[in-house]
């Protein structure tokens, strides 16, 4: 499978996220911000870090960097396209995904790893997890409190459009397993054809039982499968 | 022609900086303080100088990009 990895100045995660996919067997190339061309892609990855130093709103620069055209024609006919932290934060922002990345709730940088319930796993992102399983990634961003109308949060909901909702160890979804005041404790969102996730966790982080768990491994094995 | 673009969060979405600054003013005595709402200030020179233009410009920059309308309102003023 073809993997790209777009790169920004101040993406930092880039890296990882291509060494998590090149260990899974993902054919991957890195993708510059500036090139108007993307590779034959199954898989785009728009990788955290802090693009263009988080100037004017969190990826609002990168949204309408020069690749991205290309990302949005992509995933706008049906490539898949993984927004992780800034990548989500840049999703939103071109509207592929709807909503807004607020300020954290307590006005802190929150840098953890936290506990996520697998609320849907009917989707080419998180069929090789478990529903309702526990699992634990971390989380290290600033904006992640995720807003949206009411509507479009009923939506969300009916739609099963929500992977991954913050909790605790047992799996309770409540306000002291909220680490950023996320409406519903919502950690990730589909699009409407599920082609497209956003997420703030970082599932490249949690590959590798050495250094962390290995509890990000079946978001890219699901996307093979 | 010179104008100044005011953005604000809606009234609807928390504002925590604000929230913070207002605590604060309060705590330091200011007691008539009753609320307080943090937002950005762009200033923008144009080269156009038809106003309703130039304001028109000024209308669809907010719009691609400096606003986020989810979230956030406007005002535009020329000074």
């Amino acid at each position: 499978m073809n993997s790209s990895v777009i790169v920004f100045p101040g993406s930092n995660c880039d890296r990882d996220v291509a060494t998590a996919l090149t260990n899974l067997q993902f054919k991957n190339k890195m993708v510059w911000h500036k090139d108007s061309e993307l590779p034959k892609s199954d898989l785009i990855v728009i990788p955290g870090g802090f693009s263009y130093g988080d100037y004017l709103r969190s990826g609002a620069i990168a949204a309408k960097s020069n690749i991205l055209k290309e990302v949005i024609k992509a995933a706008n006919s049906g490539c898949l396209v993984l927004g992780i932290c800034n990548g989500f934060q840049i999703l939103i922002e071109t509207g592929l995904l709807q909503g807004a990345l607020l300020r954290n709730k307590n006005l802190k940088f929150v840098s953890k790893d936290i506990n996520l319930k697998i609320i849907n796993n009917e989707n080419k992102f998180c069929n090789n997890y478990k529903k309702n399983s526990v699992i634990s990634l971390n989380i290290a961003h600033n904006e992640g409190n995720y807003f949206t109308q009411k509507d479009h949060l009923k939506e969300l909901e009916d739609n099963n459009l929500i992977p991954f909702k913050y909790c605790d160890i047992e799996g309770s979804i409540n306000e002291s397993s909220n680490p950023n005041g996320s409406l519903n404790n919502i950690a990730g969102i589909l699009n409407n054809n599920k082609n497209i996730l956003g997420m703030m966790p970082h599932p490249e982080r949690m590959v590798d039982n050495l250094i962390s768990n290995s509890n990000g491994i079946e978001l890219f094995t699901s996307i093979l499968s | 022609m010179r104008f100044a673009v005011i953005i604000t969060l809606k009234k609807d979405v928390l504002d925590p900086q604000g929230k913070v600054v207002e605590q604060t003013l309060q705590s330091m005595g200011i007691n008539s303080l009753k609320n307080l709402r943090q937002g950005k200030y762009i200033e923008i020179d144009l080269n156009e100088s038809d106003e309703k233009k130039a304001h028109n410009i000024i209308e669809e920059m907010c719009k691609k990009l400096l606003v986020n309308l989810i979230i956030e309102e406007y005002t535009i003023r020329k000074i």
